[in-house]
């Protein structure tokens, strides 16, 4: 069971990448920059509802990687995207959506710490937390 | 003009709780030793950026005391006057000490004896430093600290005590040994780290008791201010008047905010890394609003102050640090403190002065907060202890509920997480338990803001605690705490919910029951215009005693239940006083019953109601026959009425409790009653919940929940009134039918 948690602000560098377990973090990585594509297609193609809480989607399964990547877009573009293994099928949506809710929630409380540059790459350690324990509920 | 201020800081450290003292005959020592160079180089190679951020502060201070002792007036100042001072200029004093102390050692020695007095009030932030100097220090003392430079200053230093003042060295030299090996052997595993702060006031304590044994009021105040540290993260009123006034300068309001951005430039003088600025932030803002309250400002600065004197950052926000939130369950983190303060030097040494510092904590901090914004939010809270005890801080108006009142009602701040789990709480209470109308304050408290300072790490544990006793809801403000888990503040919910929900089950004393049915009777008793005052209350107790009665023996009778329903809507949804209560509700219940009755009597829709109300009927028609004509006149009027029922309930009320006081067809209006208690309580459920919500604060909470559990014991003691009537009704028939009876054998003998 693989999860990996990557957020991106609009020009798609990485501002947080967590991975468990954590080989194969190079092919994570690679998985999670092919997908922004596809995020940025769905993106564009909403135009004008730009108030997209939520999205998820199934896309980039591959039969031989054989995991899915969920996708998430704030309303500053900032992108989160989530890597879980297919075999991991207690996963539903709705707790992928609620895992989403919560990564976005500890963004903003990031975001609001004064001491924190947006762009910089999140060394919150509640972040870290966050998404450790979310992880740890999946896997 | 640098020399001389060392000079004179390094006289008036020997004012000091002995740890300035120390200090000072260190630097003393190991300037005589090794030279000046030397001790410069290892005072600065020791202290870190921190400390002479302190230094210079204390060096003011000292000065100041030996000149006024009015420590506390010149701390504040000080402290304005010695942040702004880039560090160099501190070390630059370092440098000049080391040479002062030289000179001064005589002089201090001199001091020491002279002026114990001023220690305590001195700064508390230059304590963590004297601390962390003492660390140093001390263990150079010891000889047990692999310190290179302070080494040897130890070794002079003891000779050189002996010979300054030889009174006061045998002493020192023979208390050093023990409180140093007692506080200091963790010194000597690890370099001057924060560990050694925790030991520092012990030993300190016991140094300077010894040599100020001339003045028990300076051991006094050592033993306090040592006490005082036990928690390494309390803060104490120095610090905490010196944090207010720095707040001030930012924000004159005290109740107000300050953003972020102004925050930011503050703490960037201390010369922190952003990291670790970052960190503090994420710790003392505890309700995420990106802006600091005075709790949360006092709780990051009282953290950078820590961290300049070493102290690594905590994980999560100390419990004296929490902002009063009332969520108590968070505040419950001072193991975590112990461990995360970096006391891995001397973990050990830690631990146990990190124990005794919650309880400390939670003293200081109704202390401090003294400007507790959020204690108006929170009343609850501040009556709470806003010790650890995490009921109350969560009751109580944190200062991050103050601030966070403005966005925060909305915010799950601990506090209000813990405001809202309460309500959540209640509502299911509520659910389980009729009779608990949900007073959900407002997450206002949850905050931890300081958790911040409000140290209310709390963990759940205490805040499940807190609620196991609705009392310490009030009691413990401390426990408020727990900020940085917010989860606590979930479940550290509602200390009240854990304490209503046992309430209903039980089954009060009777004697208290009886009085409230003394009362109803006395009441029913009275002439019609009293029932009909009565009747005016019945009304608004309805609600309450029905939702109660209806959690005790439920009739399910859904034809009663629409008497009820037409009853209760016309009662309107209040909560009046206890006693009343019980009158009402049993007036409710004797109404409610009464009209039941009435409407069984004659729409006769209910099948169940009917055939227990007729032979009721029959039963109370005898005893009508028998005894009151009254009661007659009652019922007929009743029935008459009873057609009406649903549109004149309050009419019928009186009539069936004056019935009732015949003791007449008790027997269907209390099952009546029950039946219409249930239907009463389902409808005042639904309509109470909203009165509640609307005052909702921590002490609607608790009167909340006194109230009902007041209505439980009202509804158990109707309960049992009703069901001593329907025996007495029952043996009144038994009576009447024997009577019949006897009447009738003559005629069968016959």
């Amino acid at each position: 069971a693989r999860l990996g948690i990557i957020c991106r602000p609009p020009q798609n560098y990485p501002l947080y990448i967590r991975s468990v377990p954590t080989e194969n973090e190079l092919k994570f990585h690679y998985t999670v920059h092919t997908s922004l594509d596809v995020v940025d297609e769905k993106i564009s193609a909403m135009g004008k509802a730009m108030v997209d809480q939520r999205e998820l989607y199934l896309g980039l399964l591959y039969p031989t990687e054989d995991y899915k990547v969920y996708g998430y877009v704030t309303n500053s573009k900032v992108k989160f995207v989530m890597v879980v293994d297919s075999s991991n099928t207690a996963l539903r949506d709705n707790e992928i959506r609620s895992m989403f809710r919560k990564l976005h929630n500890s963004y903003t409380d990031i975001m609001c710490n004064p001491f924190y540059n947006p762009g910089d790459r999140i060394h919150s350690r509640a972040f870290d937390n966050m998404v450790n324990s979310m992880m740890m509920q999946v896997c | 003009v640098s020399l001389q201020i060392m000079e004179l800081c390094g006289a008036t450290r020997l004012g000091y709780f002995g740890r300035s003292q120390f200090y000072i005959a260190l630097k003393l020592v190991a300037v005589a030793q090794s030279g000046l160079p030397l001790r410069v180089e290892s005072l600065n190679t020791v202290k870190d950026l921190p400390l002479p951020r302190f230094v210079v502060s204390k060096n003011e201070q000292e000065s100041r005391h030996t000149a006024l002792y009015s420590s506390d007036a010149d701390n504040p100042a000080s402290y304005s006057g010695v942040i702004p001072p880039p560090p160099g200029r501190i070390q630059v004093k370092k440098g000049s000490v080391s040479h002062d102390a030289v000179q001064q050692r005589t002089s201090t020695d001199q001091q020491e004896s002279t002026s114990p007095v001023v220690s305590p009030q001195q700064s508390p932030p230059t304590s963590p430093h004297t601390w962390r100097k003492h660390n140093r220090h001390p263990s150079g003392g010891n000889n047990e600290r692999p310190l290179a430079g302070p080494g040897p200053f130890w070794a002079p230093f003891s000779e050189a005590q002996p010979g300054s003042s030889t009174s006061s060295d045998p002493i020192w030299s023979g208390h050093s040994p023990p409180p140093h090996q007692e506080n200091w052997v963790s010194f000597a595993d690890t370099p001057p780290t924060s560990a050694l702060l925790a030991m520092h006031p012990a030993s300190v304590q016991d140094q300077t008791t010894v040599r100020t044994v001339a003045s028990a009021t300076t051991t006094n105040e050592i033993r306090r201010q040592s006490s005082s540290y036990d928690d390494p993260w309390k803060i104490t009123d120095e610090q905490r008047q010196y944090y207010v006034n720095q707040f001030k300068t930012i924000q004159p309001d005290l109740n107000g905010f300050i953003p972020g951005s102004a925050a930011k430039e503050f703490f960037t003088k201390s010369k922190l890394p952003i990291l670790e600025l970052s960190h503090i932030w994420e710790l003392s803002d505890f309700d995420k609003d990106g802006a600091l309250t005075l709790d949360e400002f006092c709780a990051a600065f009282h953290l950078v102050v820590a961290r300049k004197n070493g102290y690594d950052l905590p994980e999560k926000l100390p419990e004296s640090l929490m902002p009063k939130l009332i969520d108590l369950e968070d505040s419950t983190e001072v193991g975590e403190q112990t461990g995360e303060v970096g006391y891995s030097s001397s973990p050990a040494e830690a631990p146990p002065s990190k124990s005794p510092s919650m309880p400390s904590l939670n003293q200081t901090w109704p202390e401090l907060n003294q400007s507790s914004e959020q204690w108006e939010t929170f009343s609850e809270r501040s009556s709470s202890s806003q010790t650890l005890t995490q009921f109350d801080s969560n009751i109580a108006p944190a200062d991050p509920d103050t601030a966070i009142v403005h966005p925060v009602p909305i915010r799950m701040t601990p506090s209000k997480i813990h405001m809202q789990e309460m309500e959540l709480k209640r509502t299911g209470s509520d659910h389980t338990n009729p009779t608990s109308p949900l007073l959900v304050k407002p997450p206002d408290l949850t905050e931890e803001n300081k958790m911040s300072s409000s140290v209310k790490y709390t963990s759940g544990n205490t805040v499940t605690d807190g609620y196991s006793s609705s009392d310490s809801y009030t009691s413990d403000p401390e426990q408020i705490g727990s900020a940085v888990t917010r989860q606590r503040s979930h479940s550290g919910t509602s200390p009240d919910n854990t304490a209503p929900p046992p309430p209903p089950p039980r089954p009060h004393p009777s004697h208290s029951r009886s009085s409230s049915l003394d009362m109803n009777r006395s009441f029913s008793v009275t002439p019609g215009q009293q029932q009909a005052g009565v009747v005016a209350y019945p009304p608004a107790v309805p609600p309450r005693p029905q939702p109660s009665q209806g959690a005790g023996p439920h009739v399910h009778r859904p034809v009663d239940a629409d008497g009820l329903i037409s009853h209760t809507s016309t009662s309107p949804q209040q909560i009046p006083e206890q006693p009343n209560f019980a009158d009402f509700s049993q007036f409710e219940a004797f109404a409610a019953s009464g009209v039941n009755k009435e409407e069984g009597d004659e729409i006769e829709t209910h099948s169940e109601a009917l055939q227990v109300e007729k032979p009721s009927d029959s039963a109370s028609s005898l005893r009508v026959a028998k005894g009151d004509g009254r009661v007659e006149e009652k019922v007929s009027a009743n029935v008459p009425t009873s057609a009406g029922k649903g549109t004149t309930p309050l009419a019928p009320p009186p009539k069936p409790i004056r019935r009732r006081l015949k003791s007449e067809d008790e027997l269907r209006p209390e099952a009546e009653e029950h039946t219409q208690k249930t239907g009463v309580i389902a409808a005042v459920l639904a309509s109470q919940p909203s009165i509640p919500r609307s005052i909702g604060k921590d002490k609607k909470a608790i009167q909340a929940s006194i109230r009902r559990n007041k209505e439980t014991n009202t509804v158990l003691a109707r309960l049992n009134s009703e069901l001593q009537q329907q025996l007495k009704d029952v043996l009144e028939e038994r009576i009447s039918l024997e009577v019949q009876l006897e009447q009738l054998r003559p005629f069968s003998h016959l």
